[in-house]
């Protein structure tokens, strides 16, 4: 079947990120097409653990995190669904004198951010929280932050920008490539090619191949975070939770199932997916009837994992390409690009209309990796302990 | 210990208690696990204690098959490794993670045999989640296992050979039954005659069933449609349409069921191919005639990868043990996996002459009324999940579960995973295999959180 548009701005990549700048866009007026290899939000979009966190990012993201902050509670309105997105509040607890002291300091670096954190001691812990292990030191609250159903949310965008207009095509990967003219041309799925104006890489974990074929290799790797969910429950997490150095993070739906994180799973055959390892699973779970004794008669009823982009210094690539006039980067959320992303559609479509953002994204250009390394790319890097990141990053930048 | 790990056995079942006989026969020491307490399987599931039952009692015809099994396995105690109450809970390239006793055991396999059995296939109807309702075989297990009845005036209704099976065990065990109802035309049955010159001795049995049950006064209604259970907080009674009229039944209990279906969650771990079988309407590991899997050391057998029955399950084990050595090298006996093989086909040709006087009434999905609960576990009706597969304009069976959550519950899809795939495909006008088939996750059964990794490796045979 062969099937050609002529279009503004095509996206490559139905994740989050691509099919709420496809919505963005479409509200502005543009004709846009949204492609994705397999099903829209069915990579890490749909199947993450759904924390909706700014508290823990590096800093240079929080405007951006602050600006996809003013969308989740408008969820209803944009995409007639309202996600399961819930602001419970996102707990960072604090197992050492350690921990509590990097929490201290990163509530007084991003203390002119907005974020409200309010830090916790064990006494307060206990009265607040008494369904958290007494082991627990003490902990950071942002009230603000809150989770969401991944696999309503991403799905949700995909079907609001279809029914706005926009032609969402699945199963239809781009194959490649080319500027032509003043745009550009691609082809795609069987037989389908598009003339686009813009195009934007948010092709997540797979973007970088689209990012190389412009001249502009990206140290992004692959991870493959690993979560378990429990039997429905009656309500004890009324918070969302992370923890400082990573170990794990867990939340409770509404419907009672707990759903927790932490490890690391392994990619499958096809690369493109992966599966927890039962030790990794097994280490999440006994974590688990650790820090809540609650669960600790629970019952796992499923794990998952999902593929991911990383970059080595836990920020994502958004802006224009170096190379290339007309292509726009967004990719690499490092396990944390659930929260901030319809933020980064709403940048999106500024820079496709405008050619510019309100919103600061100079830390995140794709030149960062063009320069030779020196220390201003390194200090990006260490934010607290970052470094352990194999145990899953509550520590800046990661998940929950 | 020895540096060589076992070949490891999934289900001591017809099909895997045949292929440790025959490992141990070639001087192989397979380790066996089941989550069931005894050896036996479904149907020779054995009760949980002695309580003065005989043999016959329990297995009827099938008495002397049932014996000669259990004594099987018994025979090759310690010669194999066998754990009982054990669930095989993940799988992964040599490795399997078992939960028994408590605690959780990482075990190194070389060359895998998976004969995982079957259950239950529905369709839901208005009413089949009250108590008082159950499969035909779970009304079968609670018979054979517990020596009890599901009620005291007990309605049997669906499809499948087990239909008229297990109201002619109630019927014999003193239990009345009201009533089976069976969702196939009686014209259907003629294709039975077909099967005659395959195996006349299953045939014969299957219509002095109904011929007995006939005898003893319980009604036998065919070609019913609009099946629904009554009663408010448990079976008070069953209603269906026939020939255009209605009807009704007073009952207090009620086994249904549409045939079974094979558990092949394992296979699908393991990283085996799965092709559409239209047969049983199911994705089913793809497998050679001798049981050899897609994947290398993988070997299937019995009603775990297409329903074919408990005979074909014995040999199937058999064959796909042989196939086994003859895949390490070791010598085996050709003339033998030759026969099994002959016999294996001839029981084929039998099933699907059984599936056609058994039809699954697939175009009942399309009728499910939307208030109809689908998936217990997480309590998603009919209508939620057409409602779901709209909105998000979705006609495959995982994305479905994504945005609805059916199948994604304790049961992991084993339970409603058949029924969503019908309900989907009516509902976007597509045939059943374009909808795919549910990815399995590991624990394929759940686990408790606090379960602790033993630290002793088990013993691993010479
Ligand atoms: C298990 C897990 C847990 C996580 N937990 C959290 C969390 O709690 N909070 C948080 O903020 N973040 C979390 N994250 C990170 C977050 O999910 C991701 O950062 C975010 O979803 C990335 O969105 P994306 O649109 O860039 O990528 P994706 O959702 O992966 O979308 C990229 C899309 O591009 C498509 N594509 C690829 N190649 C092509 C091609 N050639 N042609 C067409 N399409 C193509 C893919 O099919 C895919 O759908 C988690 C991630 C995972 C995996
Ligand atoms: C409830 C029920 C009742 C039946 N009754 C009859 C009948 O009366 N007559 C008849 O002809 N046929 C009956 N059948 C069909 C019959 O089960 C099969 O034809 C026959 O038992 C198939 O043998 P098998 O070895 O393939 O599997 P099974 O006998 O089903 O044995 C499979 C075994 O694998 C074990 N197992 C599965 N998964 C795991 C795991 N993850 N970890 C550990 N252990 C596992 C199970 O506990 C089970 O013991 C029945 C089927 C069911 C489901």
């Amino acid at each position: 079947m062969s099937r050609h548009l002529d279009i503004d701005v095509a996206i490559v990549g139905g994740g989050l990120v691509g099919s709420s700048a496809a919505l963005a866009l479409r509200n502005m007026g543009f004709s846009v097409a949204l492609l994705d290899k397999g099903f829209c939000g069915a990579q890490a979009s749909g199947v993450n653990y759904g924390g909706v966190r700014r508290q823990g990012r590096p800093r240079e993201q929080l405007p951006l995190s602050q600006r996809a902050h003013a969308v989740w509670p408008r969820l209803k309105e944009l995409i007639g669904i309202d996600g399961e997105f819930l602001r419970s509040g996102h707990l960072k607890l604090a197992r050492s004198e350690d921990d509590m002291a990097v929490l201290e300091a990163y509530a007084a670096e991003v203390a002119d951010q907005g974020l409200g954190l309010e830090l916790i001691g064990h006494n307060g812990l206990r009265e607040r929280f008494p369904w958290i292990d007494g082991s627990i030191l003490g902990a950071s609250l942002c009230a603000g932050d809150g989770h969401a159903n991944p696999r309503l949310v991403s799905a949700g965008f995909a079907s609001a920008a279809r029914r706005a207009g926009v032609h969402v095509l699945e199963n239809t990967p781009v194959t490649g490539i080319a500027r032509n003219g003043e745009g550009f041309a691609l082809e795609a799925g069987e037989g389908v090619s598009l003339k686009a104006r813009i195009v934007i890489n948010s092709a997540g974990a797979w973007a970088d191949r689209f990012a190389a074929d412009f001249g502009e290799p990206v140290p992004l790797s692959r991870i493959y975070p690993s979560m378990i969910v429990t039997e429905p429950l009656p309500s004890v997490m009324t918070v969302n939770i992370g923890m400082e150095g990573g170990g794990i993070y867990a939340r409770q739906v509404e419907r009672g199932n707990c759903v927790v994180g932490g490890e690391r799973g392994l990619p499958l055959e096809d690369p493109d997916f992966s599966r927890p390892r039962g030790e990794g699973a097994l280490a999440i779970m006994n974590r688990t009837a650790e820090v809540f004794p609650a669960l600790r008669h629970a019952q796992a009823i499923r794990f998952w994992s999902g593929t991911e982009a990383s970059m080595p210094d836990r920020n994502p690539v958004i802006g224009f390409s170096g190379t290339t006039p007309g292509l726009i980067h967004a990719f690499g959320f490092t396990g944390a690009g659930f929260q901030i992303a319809p933020g980064v559609g709403e940048v999106l479509a500024e820079l496709a209309r405008d050619g510019r953002t309100s919103t600061p994204i100079e830390a995140f250009s794709i030149a960062r990796f063009s320069q030779p390394s020196g220390p201003a790319g390194q200090d990006r890097i260490s934010h607290g302990s970052d470094a352990r990141s194999q145990s899953e990053p509550q520590s800046r930048g990661a998940h929950s | 210990m020895s540096a060589r790990p076992q070949p490891l056995i999934v289900g001591a079942g017809p099909a895997g208690i045949r292929a440790a006989e025959a490992f141990v026969a070639a001087g192989l020491r397979p380790l066996v696990v089941d989550e069931a307490p005894a050896c036996g399987g479904q149907i020779y599931r054995q009760r949980l204690v002695q309580d003065g039952r005989s043999t016959k009692d329990l297995y009827g015809s099938e008495a002397g098959k049932a014996e000669r099994l259990h004594a099987a396995f018994a025979a090759l105690d310690g010669r194999v490794d066998y754990w009982p109450q054990a669930l095989l809970w993940n799988l992964r390239d040599g490795m399997a993670d078992v939960a028994v006793t408590g605690t959780t055991r990482r075990v190194a396999y070389d060359g895998l045999v998976l004969a995982t059995g079957a259950t239950d296939r529905v369709l839901p109807i208005l009413g089949w989640t009250l108590p008082g309702v159950f499969t035909l075989g779970g009304s079968q297990i609670a018979l054979k296992a517990q020596g009890c009845a599901i009620g005291s005036r007990v309605v049997f209704a669906g499809s499948g050979p087990l239909l008229y099976l297990v109201a002619w065990q109630y019927m014999k065990a003193g239990v009345e039954v009201a009533a089976v109802l069976d969702t196939a035309p009686a014209s259907v049955k003629l294709n039975l005659f077909k099967a005659l010159p395959l195996d006349a001795g299953i045939v014969l049995r299957g219509m002095r069933f109904a011929a007995e049950l006939r005898l003893r006064g319980v009604a036998i209604r065919t070609g019913i449609e609009g099946l629904r259970i009554e009663g408010e907080g448990r079976v008070s009674g069953i209603a269906w349409r026939e020939g255009g009229r209605k009807r009704r039944l007073a009952c207090d209990g009620v086994g249904y069921g549409l045939a079974l279906r094979s558990e092949t969650q394992l296979a699908d771990l393991a990283g085996c191919a799965f092709r559409f079988n239209e047969r049983d309407r199911a994705w089913l590991p793809i497998r050679d005639a001798a049981g050899r899997a897609s994947v290398p050391g993988v070997y299937l057998a019995g009603d775990g990868a297409g329903i074919a029955g408990a005979d074909a399950a014995e040999r199937a084990g058999e064959r796909a043990a042989l196939a086994l050595l003859e895949d390490r090298g070791v010598a085996f006996d050709k003339e033998r996996a030759m026969a099994l093989e002959a016999e294996l086909a001839r029981i084929g040709r039998l099933r699907d002459v059984l599936e056609a006087a058994f039809p699954f009434p697939a175009h009942w999905a399309a009728a499910i009324d939307d208030a109809t609960t689908l998936c217990r576990c997480e309590e998603i009706t009919a209508g939620a999940v057409r409602e779901a597969a709209n909105r998000f304009d979705i006609g495959e069976i995982n994305r479905l579960k994504a945005v609805s959550r059916v199948g994604m519950g304790r049961c992991q899809g084993r339970m409603c995973a058949a029924a969503s795939a019908e309900v989907l495909a009516a509902a976007t006008g597509k045939p059943i295999d374009a909808v795919g088939r549910l990815r399995a996750q590991a624990p394929v059964k759940p686990i408790p959180l606090a379960l602790q990794l033993a630290a002793d490796l088990p013993e691993v045979a010479e």
